[in-house]
């Protein structure tokens, strides 16, 4: 089968700061692929590059095998394709959180109006938020605002969901009802790259947990075998660190 | 009731108040009561202290004959309110060719890359321009430099010619108060609308837009009300408008009373928009935040 994303050869500068340093990562179908590292490690960047929001320097992309980092393809209808959640949720502020969720199905897939509201219903349903439909962002706290940010990248269905941080601008006691309903997406089959710092949570979801260290893959595997017998030094030193 | 000390886990009944609070409620209530009271006491006395002032002046007499005839006052009314209704008509073709191109030149201001560096150079050389020059001028280069030109052979209304002038100097400068709108909105809510698909375009206009006329509403509407008052000057061309009419009239009588029928109707056409801005503005605040005590 076809991998969803294939990184090859991923290399990205900002200048004379080299951030990623030549990743290579496939992502398969309806596998949840986590990736964590200490801050600059480059999680953040990488996800940026996946969607097209930075440029490659050098390396390839490819999405179900299309070629996405060739500069003629056309990179509305690619992230169309890919869902995005943002460590700060950037929901629309001046829209319901109905609508946050239908803009996509409404303007992107050109949904007929009845649908999108239909399947925007059933999802703040299925994300316990219905009653809140019509309340505007602000009214809502920081762990419903994420969950409302899920499923507005959820709505059009995408083949990929790239999840940045999701839980780090959260209170503690917020951070569960976040991370439950990524546990449920991943129970109904999406494919998804995640960044996180909750080791936990990557030991509960995680097909596979990438540890990145200075723009390149240091190791990776299933959880139980990264997580609790680390094959290289830089990891048992990381993982000692976030884990006490 | 005493305080609002109780034993742990007793629960409160949110019906009863206790005396602190009634308390600090009579306390707020007498200082709202005394805030009153001086300001309505500080506006009297102003308006006695004016009103002595106007009245005991050497020339009162002269001035309110001139000024401030109610018989003129009467005479004049119907042929300025004629004259208005045509600024009226002017301003609302105005207001909307203005939307039209300060959206139009705000986003292309706002266009990233190098490629659109032509593009918006033209666009920030015309609001420099317009913004720089005195809408007078402008008035009497359109009205009198375009039918100069002999493009057509009918007679170009002078209502159109004013028309233009007023778009072209208010749409530079509702083009820039847009634009410090557009780069008010967090960057991030672009990325999330270019990351669910939207082109630029659409992000411009379902995301950014409407955030950045929220943010500067009350300078837009500031604009509307100033250029509300600046359609009186298309009365130079020649049309006859509130303005003219009044001149017309102070002419025929030598008595000043017209030009406050003018002005006073120019204010009476501006109030309700003004406060339908504090009061929209309002609206919006409630509906997208919860204040605090700020």
């Amino acid at each position: 089968m076809t991998p969803v994303l294939q990184l090859r050869g991923i290399v990205k500068s900002f200048g004379s700061n080299h951030v990623l340093r030549g990743i290579d990562l496939d992502v398969s179908p309806h596998e949840v692929v986590v990736l964590i590292g200490a801050s600059g490690s480059g999680k953040s960047t990488l996800l940026k590059t996946t969607n097209l929001l930075e440029r490659i320097d050098d390396g390839q992309i490819l999405l179900a095998g299309d070629d996405i980092s060739d500069p003629r393809a056309d990179v509305d209808a690619v992230r169309a394709r890919i869902g995005v959640v943002f460590q700060h949720y950037n929901l629309f502020p001046h829209l319901t959180v109905l609508d946050n969720v239908t803009l996509a199905l409404r303007r992107v897939h050109k949904l007929a109006r009845q649908e999108c509201q239909e399947r925007g219903l059933a999802l703040l349903g299925r994300i316990g938020l219905a009653g809140q439909a019509r309340d505007y962002p602000d009214r809502l706290s920081g762990g419903q605002q994420q969950r409302v940010a899920i499923a507005r990248a959820i709505a059009p269905d995408p083949e990929l969901l790239l999840l940045d941080e999701i839980t780090s601008a959260l209170d503690p006691q917020l951070v569960g009802e976040v991370l439950d309903l990524v546990a449920e997406l991943k129970q109904s089959g999406s494919t998804i790259l995640m960044a996180t710092h909750e080791i936990g949570f990557a030991r509960r979801v995680a097909d596979r947990i990438v540890f990145l260290k200075d723009g390149t893959i240091c190791e990776q595997g299933p959880p139980s075998q990264l997580l609790d017998s680390p094959g290289r030094a830089e990891t048992a030193e990381f993982l000692s660190r976030v884990l006490h | 009731m005493t305080g609002p000390s109780r034993h742990p886990g007793e629960r409160r009944d949110l019906g009863a108040v206790s005396d602190l609070e009634l308390g600090r409620r009579a306390y707020r209530r007498r200082q709202a009561a005394r805030s009153i009271g001086i300001s309505l006491l500080s506006t009297v006395v102003f308006a006695v202290v004016i009103g002595v002032v106007l009245v005991n002046s050497p020339g009162w007499q002269v001035t309110r004959d001139t000024f401030f005839n109610p018989e003129y006052f009467r005479q004049a009314l119907p042929a300025v309110w004629q004259g208005l209704l045509l600024n009226i008509r002017v301003l609302a073709v105005a207001v909307v060719g203005v939307a039209v191109v300060a959206v139009a030149i705000a986003g292309i201001r706002s266009l990233k890359g190098p490629v659109f560096f032509p593009l918006r150079f033209l666009a920030a050389a015309y609001t420099d321009l317009f913004r720089g020059m005195p809408f007078l001028i402008v008035l009497y280069l359109i009205g009198f430099g375009i039918p100069a030109l002999g493009l057509t052979d009918q007679v170009i209304p002078v209502t159109l010619l004013g028309t233009i002038a007023l778009v072209l100097t208010y749409s530079s400068y509702v083009a820039e108060v847009l634009r410090a709108g557009i780069e008010a909105v967090h960057p991030s809510q672009r990325l999330a609308a270019r990351s669910l698909g939207l082109s630029h375009y659409a992000s411009l206009r379902l995301v950014v837009l409407p955030q950045a006329v929220r943010k500067v509403t009350p300078a837009l509407m500031n604009d509307f009300v100033s250029m509300q008052k600046d359609v009186g000057l298309i009365s130079v061309l020649g049309a006859v408008d509130a303005v003219r009419a009044a001149q017309i009239q102070v002419a025929q009588t030598y008595n000043y009373t017209p030009y406050v029928v003018a002005g006073l109707l120019f204010v009476a056409l501006s109030w309700p928009f003004i406060r339908l801005t504090d009061w929209l503005t309002a609206r919006q605040q409630r509906r997208e935040q919860i204040g605090g005590l700020v």
